[in-house]
C-alpha cells in the first residue's frame, strides 16, 4: 500500500488510472451488451398462431400498413410478402420502423420468437409467398468455395468482397454480414428487404442460397489470417492506417532519436 | 625531412585483423573514403529523417521482394486451386494468384513476407511524400537544390509506378479491379488510347500477357531506375551537403551538426533497425490485402469498397468526383469516329497533371518571382515564407480533396451520411478548398510571425502580475535567451521586388507579370525585429511607440 501511494505522484500514473477506467468501462459495456442476444427458432404454425398475429398487427403494424395489411400511403401492403419476409423485418428488429429514412435500420428486436412466428404466421395467412426457409438449407454445410462464387458475382458490389458492407446512393446502405444468421440471410436473399433486389429460386437456386451461407459462415469463422483485419474495407483503411499509426510511431522514433541535441 | 627516419620502418599491424584490414585498406583506399565521409557534418532534427524512411522502407522492399519472387508465378494460365484455403478450393483461377495465394497460406513465413512488403510499400510512398512537403515547406528545394527537387519528384512517380504494378500482380478481384480502371483511362486518350491499351495488353483486356509484363516492370525496371535516382539523389546531397534550421552559428557557409562517423553513422544504422521493426510488427499483427477475400479475377464481378492503394488514391478520387453529365449537358463526344471521353480524360490526367507540372517547375517559378540567384543553405521556417506556405497547404488541400473522394463510400457508411452528399461537398471543396486553405494559412502564418515579433520585443508572458506601488497592475515578461532570441529575428523577409528594365531600358511585358506576382508574393509581411527595435524595446517600457513594426501594408493587430 505504501509502494502504491508513493507511486501515486508518478508522471504515468494518470495515463495508467486513465488505461484502468477505460478498460473497466468498456469490458462492462461489452458484457451488458453480448447478454441479451436473440436467437432463432423456428416452429410450424397453427391457427392460434394466425389470430394472435392478427392481433399484435392490429395493435402494432396496421398504423403503417393498414388493416389487414392492405398497405397506406406510408407503407406497402404486406399481402403476399410471406412469412420470410416477416420474419426477417421484425427478427432483426427493422421493423417495427425506428424512424422514417432512407431504409430501415436494425435495433434491438422489438418482438420475441414466439410473437415474431405469429406475426409471421399471420401475414403468410393473407397471401402466398416466400416461406421460412428449411432448417436443411441452414446448416452452413454446403459448399464454400461455389457460395464464394456465387456471392463474389451477386452480392459482393453491394456488400463487399469480405461481406465487410458498402454504400449505396442517396444514404442506403448495404449492412455488413458478420454475425447475421443462416435463417435472416437466406430470408434477405428471398426475399429482398430495403434496398436489396430478390434472389428467387430461378435465380439462386435453394443449394445456391446455402452455399452462400456456408461461405459466409466459413469466412466469419476463420478470422482473419493475417491479423487484425482493420474492417476488411480493403486500402482505405489500410493507408489510414500507415499514416496514422505506421507513420505515427516512426514519427515518435525521429523525435526520440534526435530530442538529445541543439 | 624530419620524418625520414621513421618512413624507412613499414607500418605493420599487431594483431591479425588489423593486418587484414591494412592489406584491404592499402588496395581500397577505405580509410580515405571514410575519412571524407565520417567528417561529413549532419544536422539533426527529427523532421530531416524522413527521406532516411523513405531509403529504409526501400531496403526493406527489396529484400522481401526477393523473397517473394522465390515463389511467385507470374503466370495468366489457368488452373484451379488445391491449396489449403478451404473456401477457394477447386475455384478456377490464374497461376499467378494461385502462387500468391500458396505464399499466403502454404509457405512458411510467407504471409508475413507478402505483408512486410505491401506495409513497407505504402510506407516507402508515404515517407516520400513527407520528405518532399518536408523540403517544400522549408524552402529546401531552392538554389542550389533545385535538381535534386526534380529527382526526388521523379523518384516519387517512379515509387508510384512501383506500387501500382505491384499491387496488380496477385491477380485477384481487387487489383484486376484496379487494371480495368487503368485501362479505361488509357483508351480514353484521343486517337492513340485504344492502340496503347491493345499493345499493352496484348489484345483486348485483360488478355493472357499483362501480368507477366507487369512483373518484368515491377522486379527489373521499376527498381532500378529507383535505385539509380537513388543514387543520384544521395550524390547530390553528399555534394550540396545537408541543409539546417536557422539557428545561432548557422549560416549559408556552414553546417553546424554531427559528424556521420561516429555518432550519426550509429544513429542511422540504428534507425534501420526501427523502421524494419516497426514494418514488421505491422505485418506480424495488421492484415494487408487479404487477397484471399477477392477471389480470382473476373472482369464481371466489382465488390464494394474498391480502391486503389493510398498513393494512385487522388487519381481515383478525381474519377470518382466527376460527374458524367451535368444537366443535359455531356462530356462525350463523337469526333471523325473517335470517341472523346472526357469525363475519363480530364479527372485521370488533369489533376496529377497539374499537380506534377507545378511541383516540378515551382523552384523555377519562385527563383523567377524572386529573382533571387542565392545559394541557401539555411532553411526557412514555413511561417516566414506566408505565401509559399499558403501555396503548399492550398496544394496539398486540393490533393487530399481528391484523396478523400477515392474513400467516398466509406465517408458515407461510416458517418452515416448519404454519399451523393459526400460528392456534392467534395466536388465544391475540389474548387474551394485550395482557396479557403490558401487564405487561411497566409493569415496563421502571419499571425504567428506577429506573435513572434511581439515575443522578440516583449519577451515571454509569465503569467505573473506584479502591482507597482503606484497601484497600477502589470504582467511580467521575462526577456528570452539570445538562442531563442535569433530564432525569432534572424530571418530574411523580403519585400516586393517591382519591374526593372532590361539592357535596353525597356520594362518588358514578362517582367511586369513577374513584378505583379512579386507583390503577390510578398506584400503582405511581418519585418523581424531589427536590433535597433529591440535595444528600444528593452531599454524602456513603453511598448507603444514601436508597436507596429509592419512594413507596407498595415497589418491590424
Amino acid at each position: 500500500m505504501k509502494a502504491l501511494s508513493q507511486k501515486r505522484r508518478h508522471p504515468l500514473a494518470a495515463i495508467a488510472l486513465l488505461l484502468l477506467g477505460l478498460l473497466v468501462t468498456g469490458g462492462l459495456y461489452a458484457v451488458a451488451t453480448t447478454v441479451n442476444q436473440a436467437k432463432a427458432d423456428t416452429t410450424t404454425a397453427s391457427a392460434s398462431d394466425v389470430s394472435e398475429g392478427g392481433k399484435l398487427f392490429a395493435a402494432n403494424c396496421a398504423t403503417c400498413h393498414g388493416m389487414g395489411a392492405s398497405g397506406s400511403k406510408d407503407a406497402p401492403s404486406l399481402v403476399g410478402v410471406g412469412a420470410a419476409a416477416v420474419d426477417f423485418q421484425v427478427g432483426t428488429g427493422r421493423m417495427p420502423m425506428q424512424m422514417n429514412g432512407p431504409q430501415a435500420q436494425e435495433k434491438p428486436r422489438q418482438f420475441n420468437d414466439q410473437q415474431t412466428q405469429q406475426l409471421a404466421a399471420y401475414v403468410a395467412s393473407l397471401g402466398a409467398g416466400p416461406a421460412i426457409p428449411d432448417a436443411s438449407l441452414l446448416d452452413a454445410n454446403g459448399d464454400a468455395a461455389k457460395g464464394g462464387e456465387l456471392f463474389r458475382t451477386n452480392c459482393a458490389m453491394c456488400h463487399n468482397a469480405a461481406a465487410a458492407g458498402g454504400a449505396l446512393t442517396r444514404g442506403k446502405f448495404a449492412p455488413a454480414l458478420a454475425g447475421v444468421t443462416p435463417q435472416h440471410i437466406y430470408e434477405a436473399m428471398s426475399t429482398g428487404p430495403q434496398n436489396m433486389p430478390v434472389f428467387n429460386d430461378a435465380n439462386i437456386s435453394p443449394e445456391g442460397k446455402r452455399d452462400i451461407i456456408t461461405f459466409l459462415k466459413k469466412i466469419e469463422a476463420n478470422g482473419s489470417p493475417g491479423g487484425a483485419d482493420l474492417g476488411s474495407l480493403g486500402p482505405v483503411s489500410e493507408g489510414l492506417f500507415v499514416w496514422v499509426a505506421g507513420l505515427g510511431v516512426i514519427i515518435a522514433f525521429t523525435i526520440w532519436l534526435t530530442s538529445r541535441t541543439s | 625531412m624530419s620524418a625520414s627516419s621513421t618512413a624507412e620502418v613499414p607500418f605493420t599491424a599487431k594483431t591479425k585483423v588489423g593486418r587484414i584490414t591494412d592489406f584491404v585498406d592499402q588496395r581500397v583506399g577505405g580509410s580515405g573514403i571514410l575519412r571524407e565521409f565520417g567528417r561529413k557534418v549532419f544536422p539533426d532534427h527529427w523532421s530531416f529523417m524522413f527521406g532516411e524512411v523513405a531509403l529504409y522502407s526501400f531496403v526493406i522492399l527489396l529484400m522481401s521482394g526477393t523473397f517473394l519472387t522465390f515463389f511467385f508465378d507470374p503466370s495468366m494460365a489457368e488452373t484451379h486451386y488445391s491449396g489449403s484455403y478451404t473456401p477457394l478450393y477447386n475455384v478456377e483461377m490464374s497461376v499467378a494468384y494461385n502462387s500468391s495465394l500458396n505464399i499466403s497460406f502454404d509457405i512458411r513465413g510467407g504471409l508475413f513476407f507478402r505483408q512486410v512488403h505491401h506495409w513497407a510499400a505504402l510506407l516507402f510512398v508515404a515517407s516520400l511524400g513527407v520528405h518532399m512537403l518536408r523540403v517544400f515547406f522549408t524552402g529546401a528545394f531552392r538554389k542550389p537544390r533545385e535538381m535534386n527537387w526534380v529527382v526526388g519528384g521523379v523518384l516519387l512517380i517512379l515509387a508510384m509506378a512501383e506500387g501500382f504494378t505491384g499491387y496488380s500482380l496477385p491477380d485477384d478481384l481487387l487489383s484486376g479491379n484496379g487494371l480495368r480502371i487503368i485501362d479505361g483511362v488509357i483508351k480514353s486518350i484521343p486517337v492513340i488510347g485504344t492502340y496503347i491499351s491493345f499493345f499493352l495488353f496484348g489484345g483486348e483486356f485483360p488478355g493472357t500477357a499483362i501480368i507477366g509484363r507487369l512483373y518484368v516492370l515491377h522486379i527489373l525496371l521499376v527498381p532500378a531506375m529507383i535505385l539509380l535516382m537513388i543514387v543520384i539523389h544521395l550524390f547530390m546531397v553528399v555534394v550540396h551537403k545537408h541543409t539546417q534550421y536557422p539557428g545561432p552559428g548557422r549560416n549559408d557557409g556552414n553546417v553546424v551538426g554531427y559528424p556521420l562517423g561516429p555518432v550519426y553513422a550509429a544513429k542511422a544504422g540504428g534507425f534501420f533497425f526501427i523502421v524494419f521493426g516497426v514494418v514488421a510488427l505491422m505485418a506480424a499483427m495488421f492484415t494487408i490485402n487479404p487477397i484471399w477475400n477477392y477471389g480470382p479475377y473476373d472482369p464481371s464481378p466489382v465488390s464494394a469498397g474498391t480502391q486503389p492503394d493510398w498513393y494512385i488514391g487522388f487519381v481515383d478520387g478525381a474519377l470518382r468526383l466527376m460527374p458524367g453529365v451535368v444537366n443535359d449537358f455531356h462530356f462525350e463526344y463523337i469526333i471523325f469516329g473517335h470517341v472523346l471521353t472526357l469525363n475519363v480524360l480530364l479527372p485521370a490526367l488533369v489533376p496529377a497533371g497539374i499537380i506534377f507540372t507545378v511541383l516540378f517547375t515551382y523552384p523555377w517559378i519562385e527563383r523567377w518571382i524572386t529573382k533571387d540567384d542565392r545559394e541557401h543553405h539555411v532553411l526557412d521556417r514555413p511561417r516566414n515564407a506566408p505565401t509559399r506556405t499558403a501555396i503548399g497547404v492550398a496544394g496539398f488541400t486540393w490533393y487530399c480533396v481528391m484523396w478523400a473522394a477515392a474513400g467516398s463510400d466509406l465517408i458515407a457508411t461510416h458517418f452515416h451520411v448519404a454519399l451523393n452528399d459526400v460528392t456534392y461537398w467534395l466536388r465544391a471543396l475540389f474548387f474551394l478548398g485550395p482557396v479557403f486553405a490558401f487564405i487561411v494559412t497566409k493569415r496563421v502564418a502571419l499571425a504567428l510571425q506577429r506573435k513572434d515579433r511581439e515575443i522578440a520585443l516583449h519577451g515571454r508572458e509569465t503569467g505573473r502580475i506584479v502591482r507597482l506601488p503606484h497601484g497600477e497592475f502589470i504582467e511580467v515578461h521575462a526577456p528570452l535567451n539570445d538562442y531563442k532570441q535569433y530564432r525569432l529575428v534572424g530571418f530574411e523577409s523580403p519585400v516586393p521586388l517591382p519591374a526593372e528594365p532590361n539592357e535596353h531600358g525597356v520594362v518588358t511585358r514578362k517582367e511586369k507579370r513577374r513584378a505583379a506576382l512579386s507583390r503577390w508574393f510578398f506584400e503582405d509581411r511581418v519585418a523581424p525585429a531589427t536590433p535597433a527595435e529591440l535595444a528600444a524595446a528593452h531599454s524602456h517600457g513603453h511598448h507603444e511607440a514601436i508597436e507596429s513594426g509592419d512594413e507596407q501594408r498595415t497589418l491590424s493587430h
